[in-house]
């Protein structure tokens, strides 16, 4: 359902991107993994319309059609949502705010306020609080929350795991399993290999921004020497 | 030197009203788009104008004050969507943008309006004075009183309570992640400088007949608009208010009790806090 194909990315340039490309098909859990700077992150804002980085060359097609040069608030109305590197809350709004600011609190159809506050019961606990009195796992339900709000097909997850105890970070890896069998496709970018392989279908894993390697989730972790190999874990 | 009366004290009071209404316009702009329009005096100038002559030609001050909001709020959506849209994000061009946008609408209105100076005529029932607490006061100043809690009050709601508002909010946070959840941020950015404009377009119709208009009568409100949002923290509607608050009263101040240094009254302090809070009262890092 998404295709990116030989994407080429530049901040000023910096040449990043390097003819990255990939597909998350309807549905599907797709890992993306990489060391640090290695242009995950590039690779999601390219994916998202968002600027920086430039996008110089290469296509992004969703559902058949191109998504170079359409402004992001587009690409999220076509149904692909984003839960940024960091979160990236917004300060001076209430937990629920975050939700009806995208969506009237009267809506009925897709991921409403009140079904939304029914996935995550810790958010309705803490409705009228702002976004910076949150504890660090429920930033991340919240910014999970938020990206449903669009009712996407696919989300961009980039690092949910950063920063969460290993109880949150089990957590996260339910709550995603939980929205692949409703049906959402998800692009996970980890550093936290392990918890984006007991989720993932497939993985992909991304140097210096190319994919170097792709394989069944399944077989990379039965096969440590990938791990070692591309991600330098022992 | 003597001290302050009552009857001083409520045209400090009134004055800040008319202050906190222009400036909230100000800040609404300043701390959302990032943009400080010194064109703002100007469309207060101008919203002085249209509010006289469509209150002339009329004989009706509610029509006047609404075709100078709306008459505002047009320039307003011509200046960003047929200027300040060529240099978003340059902080200094945006500056001397308006700047000569500024110019340009006071020689515009100095051709059409002449240098005579012209006051808003108000509607009957506002004319005269009322008694209390043993003075008589001007019942249109009351009124601007009055305005200015209504305005505050509109704004506060707005912000607060309403789907716009927190949009607003979110865009003042992050507007690359409120774009990225499908929300076309610039739609909302003019909405906001609309409605900032609209504000100063009021203070003039409102302003104008109290103050009297007069070709230059933009570069002192601008100036006591930009002490406020300094004084009170950009984008903060409490900080535009207090602001207000502060440099009415020190205005008066100075204009009673010192009239050799009326403006370093009020641009005295204004120094002095920013020494220790630069950002203002209620300002927050960007
Ligand atoms: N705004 C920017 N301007 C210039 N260079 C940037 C910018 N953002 C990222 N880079 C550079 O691009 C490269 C890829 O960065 P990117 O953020 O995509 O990496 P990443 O894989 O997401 O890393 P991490 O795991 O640390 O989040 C890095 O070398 C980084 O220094
Ligand atoms: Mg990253």
């Amino acid at each position: 359902m998404l295709e990116v194909a030989d994407l080429h990315s530049y901040y000023g340039d910096a040449h990043v991107l390097h003819g990255a490309s990939l597909e998350v098909k309807t549905g599907e859990v797709v890992a993306l993994l990489g060391r640090n700077g290695m242009g995950k992150t590039t690779l999601i804002r390219s994916i998202m319309g968002l600027t920086p980085p430039d996008v110089r060359e290469g296509s992004v097609r969703w559902k058949g059609q191109e998504l170079r040069g359409v402004p992001s608030h587009e690409i999220a109305k076509r149904g692909i949502a984003i839960v940024p590197q960091g979160r990236r809350l917004f300060p001076s709004l209430t937990v629920t705010e975050h939700l009806t600011v995208l969506k009237k609190a009267s809506a009925t159809h897709g991921w409403t306020v009140a079904k939304a506050f029914e996935f995550f019961p810790r958010l309705a606990e803490r409705r009228n609080n702002r976004g910076n009195q949150l504890s660090g796992g429920e930033r991340q339900m919240l910014a999970v929350a938020r990206a449903l709000m669009i009712d996407p097909e696919l989300i961009l997850m980039d690092e949910p795991s950063e920063g969460l105890a290993p109880v949150m970070v089990q957590h996260l890896e339910g709550i995603i399993l939980q929205l692949k069998q409703a049906g959402l496709g998800i692009l996970l970018v980890e550093q936290n290999l392990y918890s984006a392989l007991a989720v993932a279908d497939r993985a992909y894993i991304l140097e210096t921004g190319r994919v170097v390697h792709q394989a069944l989730a399944s077989d990379i972790a039965e096969d440590p020497s990938t791990l070692t190999k591309f991600l330098g874990v022992h | 030197m003597s001290g302050l009366n009552a009857f001083q004290l409520l045209n400090g009071l009134t004055f800040a009203a008319l202050l906190f209404i222009v400036a909230s316009g100000f800040t609404l702009i300043f701390g959302l788009l990032r943009i400080v329009n010194l064109a703002h005096g100007a469309l207060y100038l101008l919203g002085g104008y249209l509010g006289y002559a469509a209150a002339s030609a009329t004989g009706s001050f509610l029509v006047g004050v609404l075709a100078a909001m709306a008459g505002v709020a047009v320039c307003g959506l011509i200046l960003d969507r047929g200027l300040l849209r060529f240099v978003r994000g340059y902080e200094l061009r945006q500056v001397l943008l308006t700047l000569g946008v500024a110019f340009v609408l006071n020689d515009m209105t100095l051709v059409i309006f002449g240098g005579d100076t012209y006051t808003v005529p108000t509607p009957d029932f506002l004319k005269g004075a009322v008694r209390f607490w043993g003075l008589f006061y001007p019942k249109y100043r009351l009124f601007v009183l009055a305005l200015g809690v209504v305005v505050f009050i509109a704004l506060w709601v707005l912000l607060n309570k309403t789907r716009l508002g927190a949009l607003i909010r979110a865009g003042v946070d992050d507007p690359e992640i409120i774009a990225a959840m499908g929300i076309n941020i610039r739609k909302v950015f003019l909405l906001t400088f609309m409605l900032g404009a609209a504000l100063a377009g009021l203070g003039g119709a409102v302003g104008g007949a109290f103050l009297t208009l007069y070709p230059s009568a933009d570069s002192e409100i601008l100036v006591f608009s930009l002490a406020v949002v300094i004084i009170g923290g950009r984008g903060s509607l409490v900080g535009a208010a207090v602001g207000a608050l502060i440099v009415g009263m020190l205005n008066t101040i100075g204009q009673v009790m010192f009239p050799e240094f009326a403006y370093f009254v009020i641009f005295g302090p204004m120094a002095a806090i920013l020494a220790f809070r630069p950002l203002g009262l209620f300002g927050k890092a960007a």
